[in-house]
């Protein structure tokens, strides 16, 4: 509200010459268009003091978070499922496949290899075939390829796949045919140096976008993905290796459980009030879905170790539960993007803060809540 | 100075979105370029008259978007997207303008009952035209023109795979519809809600600061088409100085609530090519209140993705070492 | 403004950016509201008593402009004691036959001399022109043809000197009339009347008195929230008495600015589509027996200023017209002119379709079946045509109503059973011709062709030229006197044949703008109406334009650049008369010929050069000097003195009253509308006695109670249509352009939350709104926008109503025209949709015959009968 001086001063501004036409022509012009608009007049005080006295002034709770009719600040992924959640998940189980079927290769567990080799390039070729059946225009998927960018996650992803399915094919037809066993083993190699990277680059990918439960979550998505991917691909083993040659399945499936709730959980907390949409909605519901199955596929593929059905029926339960965890990860950015307040109010707290976003924030300032979970993660 | 390739064998803009306030342009590969043009939206003058938006659409011959009427005010465009690349915004708020008299009352009923959240309310909720909380008798009605902001660092032009998206010899970010291949990865990495996928054709669409008229010396044409000069277009240096003076001149004439949003080349994208004065908070009219341009935290983002692909070889490893007797 | 005048409103805000406080009024808060200083909403219908309360302020406080008063306008002039104002008649002037629902003015006259109609009125005083004194007789018929649209370039005819008191203190003067008439209208009664509290009517009353008078000068904008009343053109009135008093006339920075609707309406009344009007605001000669072109000019033209020259103008244009056919001795083909019979204005026009009596009809540019007033009522009339033209750009619902028009749905026409037969004709758009734009400033703009028209469409020009040739070639050889005024018609005009349809020829418009402008004997261009002569040796299309092809150069095509001229901007374009931007200008001036204020000189007289100089073009003589004055025996413009700068009034005169040219008094006086839930508070005279009702009785017309009459409950609300930026019209042109459809893509209507709550609407739900005429539906805008009013003690809510919808094109909706009724201004024949009144519930209406169901449930409540609101 302006002070009465202030509508004083505009009242005796009205009162001012203003632009004068004379005989000479034009004074006082002023170049432009720039009318300051609502200040002229002033408000009858009297009026307003007679008019406060009719009306009772509703008493209205101190708006927190002020939208625009609701709507989403920004547009949300035009992205759908099964195509982008399956995406993110074949690709974690590919990545780390591959390793599970180079370890296998190097300990001689043939069957255990071949499965996660197979199951690897055919994981990775799936993974490529849901993006490219989202993509607005597949026919232009090689455009992909015209540039590489590393500001793209996508495209360096695209690069990473055009690497890592050719060798990744390689590496299970030598296990499947057992021809080749060199080249077999150097592309094993490949596929199993690309595999990690496959594996989490997808989490880059969806955090390098404005959806805030995904942009906000980077600094533990890839753990989160790279665990999910683990789960999978012990999962895998579990469902196609005999009972003799799981035991790495095994563990690499309880250790990529235990990553992956262990930043999931820390993910959820940093977030906020943001990360209460990976307990809402479908995204909720489908992130408890995960974590209930992989608990439950982790603690019976320990206790049924010895079963073969028991240790196929918990590995295709990790298996479900990584696809779980990623569909959850997805709808829950997609209920981010839709509701403006999961933009606006996490934007607001930190200009209330006193810490606005600067473009040098990366290099040159490290914001308070960046310093705990993650790096301890990465440490 | 071919504008295709630009991002091919170089890192532009992972630097470029590090470095604060710089020359776009440049960045993108133009030497010798001319000055970075802009737009400064007053929206303090603006009168809702959405030729802006109808000028877009005939200029650029952008598709209709649907015929609903939404209840949101004035406004049944709702946002920017793939078909509307200017969005006038129309806010009825509870709140003076500057001492403006609005004439109106309202005590009979109690309005805010009627829409409970304010103007956070969507029109299925409200049993009035969203209003901002505030006093019977107060009334101003905000209009505001939306566009691209042609970000100094530009997340849609850095995530997009194809190098589509590029960045102009006036330092503007546009799509090449040829070489786009759909994929949607601008679409949620704008962080004003920018650019979109035209349904029927796959492809990401936006507004291009009428590229092709800027090419030929030509203003905009939604600018051309603004009668109260709240879209005015420039050089944005020139713009920058020019709104400056006239937040001054607003705060001298009591319009205290006015404000600069994008101007300020040192926020989280960099500052806007596009942007405005605006007599509330961002998020009043849709707009983020501290945007970021997401690839700010891309090195980060690759540090952790190495990490934790180490983490699962580590992973890997143990669990051949343990596997033995588990 | 902002709404429908976006681009307009630029030059509002520039006055903003210069230090001009914008006042707006409307009962609505809309787009100019939120960037005006002031919004006053007022109850729609009362501008009169606001304004009248203003006049009352400066009067009362003596706030005039008293030197300009003095000198300019007629307020010192001393009326007959044979008139009665309403302050002694209760509401209604002296005059009044209530039998004709006519006011007879010859009470209204100056004391020692008689004043005649403006023009386009005289004619009802023909048969008592106070050169011939035929006697007082006055036929019905003319009165009602003769209501002109009296707002052209016109005054009105004066013989005599009238007596005048300077120092404004005769009690029979027009200043102490003024006073007196307007006493009543006080704050306490604006406030009562309009709903606007005191302290901001006061407001309203210090920001106007303040910045007015001889260093500040105050605008008044209005378009048609002020016209479309039963009293619209007193509405003008009042803000034209205002204006005068604080000199805000002539003047920079000041006047009275209609802005106006389509994109040449205002060319449409300089050469007019009206049927009362010739070109230039010539009246159109009624039917008297015998009447020959001297009777005509002497029962027309005036002495003084510059329609004395009538006969000049006439002649010219018979001369235009009928070329070398038209000669001294057959009085220029004068008799070859139609002669009115009557008021043939559109709503009679529609009245005899329904009658039978008119069976072909040309809709070109317009959209009746949406946009006129009881819009069911214009289709039922299209309905009983034998033949119906349509040139249009799109099939509106005046082409398509026989086939999906309302009563369709209701079954009350059936396709099978309407003899009408339909051509639709697609017609060219202006950017696909060349032509002109006369603007709200009388500015002409050329519009030059960019594109040719696709298909079959043509420009209006190449339909009429066509037509007219065609009928021609088929009289050829007629030897009947009937045919002679077609056959001698001038119609000789060059073409270029199109580039797509080599076969076919468009006339070349610049050629018509040439005949308009005018040529001498020697075929040379004309310059000025000062040329004109009334022997047969000048043609000119329209008197008032001559001039605009002057030298042989079409002058609206000047497009000099601002930087390149002065700020009047006399280079661009060319304005008539003479291209002046700024009439009366001499008033900017004092009588001396000084300029009022250093700060608001326009044009001034140079005793040097003994010229009349300034930025303008002086609207004046140019070597008239301030002091001189006229000879006794001097006429035409040698008969204005040098302090008269209303040089087309008779007296040379602004006019605070109006001793001739209304039909509805002369001075503004607040009536209710037609239909209003209060009764008026200021006399017991409810509603115009004189407004147009009589010839529109029809069933499917009916009025309401209005008032504290019983039946007047029924609709409790306030009702009023207007235009939205996002459309146009009657839609033809918006509502089939997608970008456009999609701003706006249904019917809506705007209440407040109190009327919301009060009757259940749901925001962005539906509601139904049901007048006598009609119902119809529409989405439900809720909004603050809308304020409730307390109207004598009661509360008001307004329904607001966009007009724009029909059943075609891409955004449809129910035409907000149907609800509307047929009581119009007297004097232009304007429909009153400015202000009604309804009922409004939730929920979409009934479909089929149900809908005219409940219409005729609601008249059964109110007990309407043929007879409800009709009272005088
Ligand atoms: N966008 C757009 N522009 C247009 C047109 C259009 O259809 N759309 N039409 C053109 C045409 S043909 C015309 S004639 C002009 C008309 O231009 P306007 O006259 O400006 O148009 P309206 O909206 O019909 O009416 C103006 C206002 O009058 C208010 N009003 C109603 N009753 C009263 C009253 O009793 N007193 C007062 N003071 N105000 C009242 C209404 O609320 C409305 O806001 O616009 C032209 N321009
Ligand atoms: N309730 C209500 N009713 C109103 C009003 C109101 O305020 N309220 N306002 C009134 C007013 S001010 C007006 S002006 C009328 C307007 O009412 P109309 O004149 O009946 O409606 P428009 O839609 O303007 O119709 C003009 C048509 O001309 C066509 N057209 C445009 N250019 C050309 C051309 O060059 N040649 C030909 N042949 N056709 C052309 C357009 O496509 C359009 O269909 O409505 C009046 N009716
Ligand atoms: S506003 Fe969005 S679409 Fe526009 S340049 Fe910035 S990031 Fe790209
Ligand atoms: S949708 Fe098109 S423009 Fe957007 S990122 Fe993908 S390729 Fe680039
Ligand atoms: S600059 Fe051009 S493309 Fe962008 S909004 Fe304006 S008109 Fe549309
Ligand atoms: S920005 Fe200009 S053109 Fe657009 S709505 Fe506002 S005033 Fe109209
Ligand atoms: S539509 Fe034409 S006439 Fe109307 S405001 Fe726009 S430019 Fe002016
Ligand atoms: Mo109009």
């Amino acid at each position: 509200m302006p002070t009465d001086d202030a509508v004083e001063r505009e009242r005796q501004g009205a009162g001012t010459p203003g632009t004068d036409v004379t005989k000479d022509g034009l004074r006082g012009v002023r170049p432009d268009r720039e009318a300051v608009t609502g200040v002229t007049t002033g408000r009858p005080r009297g009026g307003r003091g007679r008019r406060r006295r009719g009306g009772e002034t509703p008493q209205v709770p101190d708006a927190t978070f002020t939208s625009y009719y609701a709507e989403p600040v920004i547009n949300k992924p035009v992205w759908e499922a099964p195509d982008i959640p399956g995406y993110l998940f074949l690709g974690g189980l590919a990545g780390a496949a591959s390793l599970l079927g180079a370890g296998a290769q190097r300990t001689g567990r043939r069957r255990l290899e071949r499965s996660s080799k197979v199951g690897a390039v055919a994981a990775g070729f799936l993974s490529l075939v849901g993006l490219v059946h989202d993509l607005g225009r597949p026919q232009r998927f090689l455009n992909m390829l015209r540039v590489f960018k590393v500001t793209s996650p996508m495209s360096v992803g695209s690069w990473l796949l055009a690497g890592y399915i050719p060798v990744a094919g390689a590496a299970a037809a030598s296990a499947v045919t057992g021809r080749a066993p060199r080249a077999g083993a150097a592309a094993t190699v490949a596929a199993a140096t690309l595999g990690p990277a496959v594996a989490s680059y997808t989490a880059a990918l969806i955090s390098d976008t404005a959806v805030p439960a995904w942009h906000d979550g980077y600094r533990e998505m890839p753990f989160v993905f790279v665990g999910s991917g683990a789960t999978a691909a012990g999962g895998l083993g579990l469902l196609t290796a005999p009972v003799a040659e799981t035991g790495p399945a095994r563990a690499l499936a309880l250790a990529g459980t235990a990553l992956e709730l262990a930043t999931f959980e820390r993910m959820e907390r940093r977030l906020g009030m943001v990360g209460e949409v990976y307990s809402q909605g479908r995204g909720g519901a489908y992130v408890r879905a995960g974590t209930l199955l992989s608990v439950a596929g982790v603690v019976g593929a320990v206790l049924g170790r010895r079963s073969r059905v028991a240790s196929a029926v918990c590995g295709a339960a990790m298996l479900a539960a990584s696809a779980a965890t990623r569909w959850g990860v997805f709808h829950a950015g997609m209920q981010s993007a839709d509701d403006p307040k999961y933009t606006v109010v996490p934007q607001r707290q930190r200009l209330e803060q006193g810490e606005p976003a600067t473009g040098t924030s990366t290099t040159t300032r490290t914001p308070a809540a960046t310093t705990a979970p993650s790096e301890a993660a990465e440490a | 100075m071919a504008p295709v390739d630009v991002t091919i064998g170089r890192r532009p803009d992972l630097t470029g979105a590090l470095l604060g306030d710089t020359d776009p342009a440049a960045q993108g590969g133009w030497t010798d370029h001319p000055p970075r043009m802009g737009f400064f939206t007053d929206t303090s003058v603006c009168i809702g008259c959405k030729a802006c938006e109808v000028a877009c659409k005939e200029w650029n011959a952008i598709p209709e978007d649907g015929l609903v009427f939404t209840g949101m005010s004035m406004d049944n465009t709702q946002g920017l997207g793939a078909d509307t690349w200017r969005h006038v915004a129309f806010v009825e708020q509870r709140k003076p303008l500057a001492v403006q008299d609005p004439g109106v009352l309202h005590e009979g009923v109690d309005v805010l009952a009627l829409a409970p959240q304010g103007s956070g309310t969507s029109p299925d909720e409200a049993g009035t035209t969203p209003t901002t909380p505030g006093d019977p008798g107060d009334l101003r009605w905000l209009m505001a023109s939306d566009v691209c902001k042609h970000c100094t660092h530009a997340a849609c032009l850095d995530v997009c795979p194809t190098g589509s998206l590029f960045r102009t010899e006036f330092g503007t970010v546009v799509v090449q519809e040829d070489i786009c291949n759909g994929c949607g990865y601008c679409i949620p990495a704008c962080p004003y809600g920018v650019i979109d996928q035209r349904k029927d054709d796959g492809r990401a669409w936006k507004c291009t600061l009428c590229y092709d008229r800027l090419t030929v010396g030509q203003e905009p044409a939604c600018a051309k088409n603004c009668p109260t000069d709240s879209i005015q277009f420039g050089p944005l240096d020139e713009l920058r100085e020019r709104a400056g003076a006239r937040l001054a001149s607003l705060h001298d004439g009591g319009v205290t609530d006015a404000r600069l949003y994008g101007r300020d080349p040192h926020d989280g994208v960099g500052g806007d090519g596009a942007f405005f004065l605006l007599l509330d908070e961002p998020e009043v009219y849709g707009l983020p209140p501290d945007p970021v341009v997401t690839t700010r935290d891309l090195p980060a983002m690759w540090r952790r993705v190495g990490a934790a692909a180490a983490t699962l070889v580590g992973a890997a490893v143990a669990a051949f070492v343990a596997g033995r007797r588990i | 403004m902002a709404e429908c005048h976006p681009v307009g409103f630029q030059w509002v805000m520039e006055a903003k950016a210069r230090g001009a406080t914008v006042i707006h009024v409307d009962p609505r808060f809309t787009r100019t509201s939120a960037l005006a200083d002031l919004h006053v909403p007022l109850r729609a219908g009362t501008d009169i008593a606001f304004l009248g309360g203003i006049i009352n302020y400066v009067l009362a406080n003596e706030k005039d402009f008293r030197e300009y008063i003095v000198a300019y306008t007629n307020a010192g002039t001393i009326l007959t004691d044979e008139y009665r104002d309403t302050e002694d008649l209760d509401g209604v002037f002296s005059g009044l036959d209530t039998e004709e629902r006519t006011y007879d003015f010859h009470t209204w006259q100056y004391e020692g001399m008689e004043v005649q109609a403006a023009s386009g009125q005289r004619d009802q005083e023909y048969e008592d022109h106070p050169g011939t004194k035929k006697g007082r007789a006055s036929s019905k018929s003319v009165r009602q043809s003769g209501r002109g649209e009296a707002h052209g370039s016109g005054g009105a005819a004066i013989a005599g000197e009238p007596e005048v008191d300077p120092t404004l203190q005769h009690p029979r003067c027009v200043y102490q009339v003024l006073k007196r008439h307007y006493a009543r209208y006080t704050p306490e009664m604006v406030e009562q009347i309009c709903g606007v509290p005191q302290d901001t009517f006061r407001q309203v009353c210090e920001l106007l008195t303040d910045n007015s008078g001889r260093d500040r000068t105050s605008a008044f904008v209005y378009s048609v929230g002020w016209t479309q009343h039963t009293v619209g053109v007193q509405y003008i009135r009042t803000a034209a008495v205002l204006q005068q008093l604080l000199g805000n006339i002539g003047r920079p920075g000041g006047g009275i600015m209609a802005l106006r609707g389509h994109a040449s309406i205002q060319g449409s009344t300089d050469i007019p589509t009206l049927f009362n009007l010739l070109p230039g605001y010539i009246p159109m000669p009624h039917a008297h027996a015998h009447m020959d072109l001297d009777s005509f000019i002497e029962g027309e033209s005036p002495r003084k200023g510059y329609w004395a020259e009538m006969r000049a103008y006439t002649v010219s244009l018979l001369k235009a017209w009928w070329g070398p056919a038209a000669t001294p001795e057959n009085d220029f083909c004068f008799d070859y002119l139609p002669r009115l019979t009557g008021s043939h204005s559109t709503y009679e026009t529609v009245m005899a379709q329904l009658a039978g009596n008119c069976k072909g009809y040309f809709v070109l540019g317009e959209n009746p079946a949406v946009g006129s007033a009881n819009a069911k009522m214009q289709r039922m009339g299209m309905a009983n045509l034998e033949w119906l033209v349509v040139r249009d750009f799109s099939l509106i619902e005046s082409a398509t109503w026989w086939k999906d028009g309302p009563e369709i749905e209701t079954g009350e026409l059936r396709t099978e059973d309407i003899g009408t037969e339909v051509f639709f004709l697609p017609a060219a758009a202006h950017t696909e011709k060349d032509g002109s734009f006369t603007n709200t400033q009388r500015m002409l703009q050329w519009h030059h062709q960019a594109v040719e028209p696709a298909g079959d469409a043509r420009s209006d020009l190449w339909f009429a030229f066509h037509l007219g040739r065609r009928i021609r070639e088929k009289l050829a050889g007629s030897t009947d006197e009937m045919d002679r005024p077609l056959l001698d018609l001038t119609w000789d005009y060059p073409t270029t044949p199109l580039q797509s349809h080599p076969g076919d020829v468009e006339p070349e418009a610049e050629a018509v703008l040439a005949e308009i402008n005018g040529w001498d004997a020697e075929g040379g261009p004309l310059s000025s109406y000062e040329q004109l002569n009334d022997d047969g040796s000048t043609a000119c299309g329209c008197w008032i334009y001559c001039g605009v092809y002057s030298d042989g150069v079409n002058q609206a095509s000047r497009r000099t650049p601002a930087t390149e001229q002065n700020w009047v901007a006399n280079q661009w374009g060319w304005a008539w008369p003479a291209n002046r931007r700024v009439l009366y200008n001499r008033a900017s001036a004092d009588p001396d010929g000084k300029p009022w204020s250093a700060r608001k000189a326009l044009v001034w007289w140079d005793e040097e050069k003994a010229l009349w100089q300034g930025h303008d073009i002086p609207d004046f003589t140019a070597s008239k000097s301030p002091h001189y004055r006229p000879p006794t025996d001097a006429s035409g413009a040698e008969a204005l003195a040098g302090v008269d700068p209303f040089v087309m009034q008779a007296d040379g005169k602004s006019w605070l009253f109006v001793p001739a040219g209304l039909t509805d008094g002369p001075l503004p006086t607040h009536y209710e509308p037609q239909e209003s839930p209060v009764p008026n508070l200021l006399y017991s005279q409810q509603r115009n006695p004189v407004r147009q009702i009589l010839s529109m009785v029809h069933p499917d017309d009916r009025f309401q109670p209005s008032g504290s009459e019983p039946g007047a409950e029924v609709f409790p609300y306030m009702m009023s249509t207007y235009r939205i930026a996002e459309h146009h019209t009657a839609g033809g042109m918006s509502r089939y352009q997608p970008y456009l459809a999609e701003l706006a893509p249904e019917m809506f209507c705007e209440v407040s939350p109190e009327l919301a709550r009060e009757r259940g609407l749901e925001h962005a739900g539906w509601a139904t709104i049901v007048t006598a005429r009609n119902c119809i539906e529409a989405r439900v805008l809720v909004t603050e926008r809308m304020t409730p009013m307390t109207i004598n003690g009661r509360v008001l809510h307004h329904v607001g109503l966009p007009y724009h919808w029909g059943q075609g094109g891409l955004a449809r909706g129910d035409s907000a025209n149907d609800l509307a009724h047929l009581s119009l201004d007297p004097n232009s024949h304007i429909q009153e949709v400015k202000v009604g009144q309804c009922d409004i519930r939730p929920g979409r209406r009934p479909r089929g015959p149900a809908r005219v169901e409940l219409v005729k449930e609601y008249q059964r409540r109110a007990g309407i009968t043929e007879h409800t609101g009709t009272e005088i």
